[in-house]
């Protein structure tokens, strides 16, 4: 929508949600970076910083809720601005979740810097999560251009996501046989890798709304599920 | 009905239109106001007409009951019928038709007479009944339908011009739906309302809308949003977009209808 509004001081704050938007969804990719960063190095204090920062996110999903609450009251928003605000609700939703996810893994750290090391896994994670990472940027950057061809892409990657996480459930596993003193820290990254992969998720959902915005109607999900760690078993 | 034979049935069978206008072009004197318009209008529904002042909807609304006739420098060219039948045939008793399509005004515009005067002035203007008990019946169903009977039935032989504004307009409508039309033609209705009094109309209309089929012209989109079941919007004499009202306020296929609702121009 090039046009501008009659009255300014409503694109003004239609363009203040946005900015909230695009602050939250930055908080959000520090943060993930930094938790996955954090568990590769095994470093706790970056971990604990993990966990405070999520409460900025937090109250990013706060204000962005107040925003478009404001919006709908006072504006009584139609069409486009009506969609976005609709879809600003719920990818502020699908933000906190992931920064949730992120904070989750900082936990995890913490207990795993007490068990024996498993850096192999590490590796594998640190893949997963810079995959993941490109696709909260890709999404973001998709959501600001109202561009649908960005945010298809974004719901395409995440399938490789999902394979990704197959083979390091049945890799995770494969540990656990190999030695049971590391299953205490094998079930974490169980956790870990599927915390990165709901992250993926969550950045789908954000393309789907971008999907909305622009057509008007909901994303008919046609992109494959191709996460099978719900039937993998362990095998000697 | 089977399961079966629901789940093969037709999601919803094909509706006569009330109202059809074909191809309808109006000039005054040269000047072309109205271009080409097609639209149907369903029996039982709101059907609100929206768009930038001069866009045509008040022309469009006034053809629909020939109040155009009584502009001479007026031309009108394409068909608009009514249960099929053109309104503007030769035969066609123009005094019959408005029985038919009743309307309501922007102001209200009560007669400087009794309230019961009011709705019984058409009754009789009609010769619908001659019987005075009949007539009694008659103001009595009218002003309840609009919903002011509460309100004014110990003092129906005070002057309709002392009810407040919003009782005026719902008078008005008791007085337009007395003689049993068809269709009531709207043309802003509560502009000239307080939002109480509008919300009263617009309840009033849900109700209307079971046994009449209304055309409401309103200044007001969330209004139009709020009471119609289908959207028509006009622009500079064209028919842009018509749909039903939740698709044209939520995905409207033109762009200029997106940018006329979300306060992009006007």
């Amino acid at each position: 929508m090039p046009q501008e509004h009659i009255v300014k001081s409503y694109d003004t704050e239609l363009k203040h949600l946005d900015r909230l938007i695009a602050e939250m969804g930055g908080q959000v990719e520090t943060l993930l970076s930094s938790a996955v960063k954090s568990l590769i190095e095994y470093d706790e204090k970056r971990a604990e910083k993990v966990i405070t920062d999520d409460k900025k996110v937090d109250a990013l999903e706060i204000a962005i809720d107040a925003q478009a609450t404001r919006l709908l009251a006072l504006r009584q928003p139609m069409a486009a601005d009506l969609r976005m605000i609709i879809a600003s609700l719920k990818i502020s939703n699908d933000l906190e979740r992931m920064g949730d996810y992120a904070k989750n893994i900082s936990k995890r750290v913490k207990t795993l810097t007490k068990v024996p090391l498993l850096s192999s896994t590490g590796r594998s994670i640190e893949r997963m999560s810079k995959m993941v990472a490109e696709m909260i940027r890709l999404v973001l950057d998709a959501y600001f251009e109202r561009n649908v061809a960005m945010a298809l892409s974004v719901i395409k990657q995440d399938e490789d996501v999902d394979l990704l996480h197959t083979s390091m459930f049945r890799e995770i596993l494969t540990y656990m046989m190999e030695d049971p003193r590391n299953i205490t820290a094998c079930t974490h990254f169980l956790f870990i890798a599927k915390n990165i992969e709901r992250v993926g998720d969550h950045a789908t959902n954000i393309a789907e709304q971008v999907y909305y915005i622009v057509e008007g109607r909901q994303y008919d999900d046609g992109h494959l599920n191709l996460d099978h760690s719900s039937s993998v078993i362990a095998e000697k | 009905m089977s399961i079966q034979q629901y789940i093969q049935a037709p999601a919803r069978s094909v509706e006569k239109p009330k109202i059809r206008a074909s191809s309808v072009c109006v000039s005054y004197g040269d000047r072309e106001v109205l271009h080409n318009i097609d639209l149907d209008i369903l029996p039982r529904r709101i059907t609100a007409l929206i768009g930038p002042s001069g866009c045509g909807k008040s022309t469009f609304l006034r053809c629909i009951n020939r109040m155009n006739d009584l502009i001479s420098s007026c031309k009108i060219t394409g068909e608009i019928s009514l249960d099929g039948a053109n309104i503007y045939d030769k035969k066609v008793d123009v005094e019959v038709l408005r029985r038919r399509i009743g309307m309501v005004f922007q102001k209200p515009n009560p007669f400087p007479k009794s309230i019961y005067d009011n709705v019984a002035y058409g009754i009789k203007l009609h010769g619908l009944t001659s019987r005075k008990e009949e007539l009694d019946q008659k103001v009595e169903k009218s002003l309840r339908r609009a919903g002011l009977w509460d309100e004014v039935s110990d003092r129906l032989g005070a002057s309709g011009t002392s009810l407040s504004g919003g009782q005026q307009q719902r008078l008005c409508i008791a007085r337009a739906i007395a003689i049993e039309p068809d269709v009531i033609l709207m043309d802003e209705p509560c502009s000239a309302l307080d939002p109480i009094a509008t919300a009263r109309i617009e309840g009033l209309l849900h109700e209307l809308k079971k046994k009449y089929t209304i055309v409401i012209v309103t200044h007001s989109m969330q209004q139009a949003a709020r009471v119609s079941d289908y959207t028509a919007f006009f622009h500079l004499g064209d028919l842009v977009e018509k749909g039903d009202t939740e698709t044209v306020f939520t995905n409207p296929k033109d762009n200029r209808t997106e940018a006329y609702i979300t306060g992009r121009i006007g």
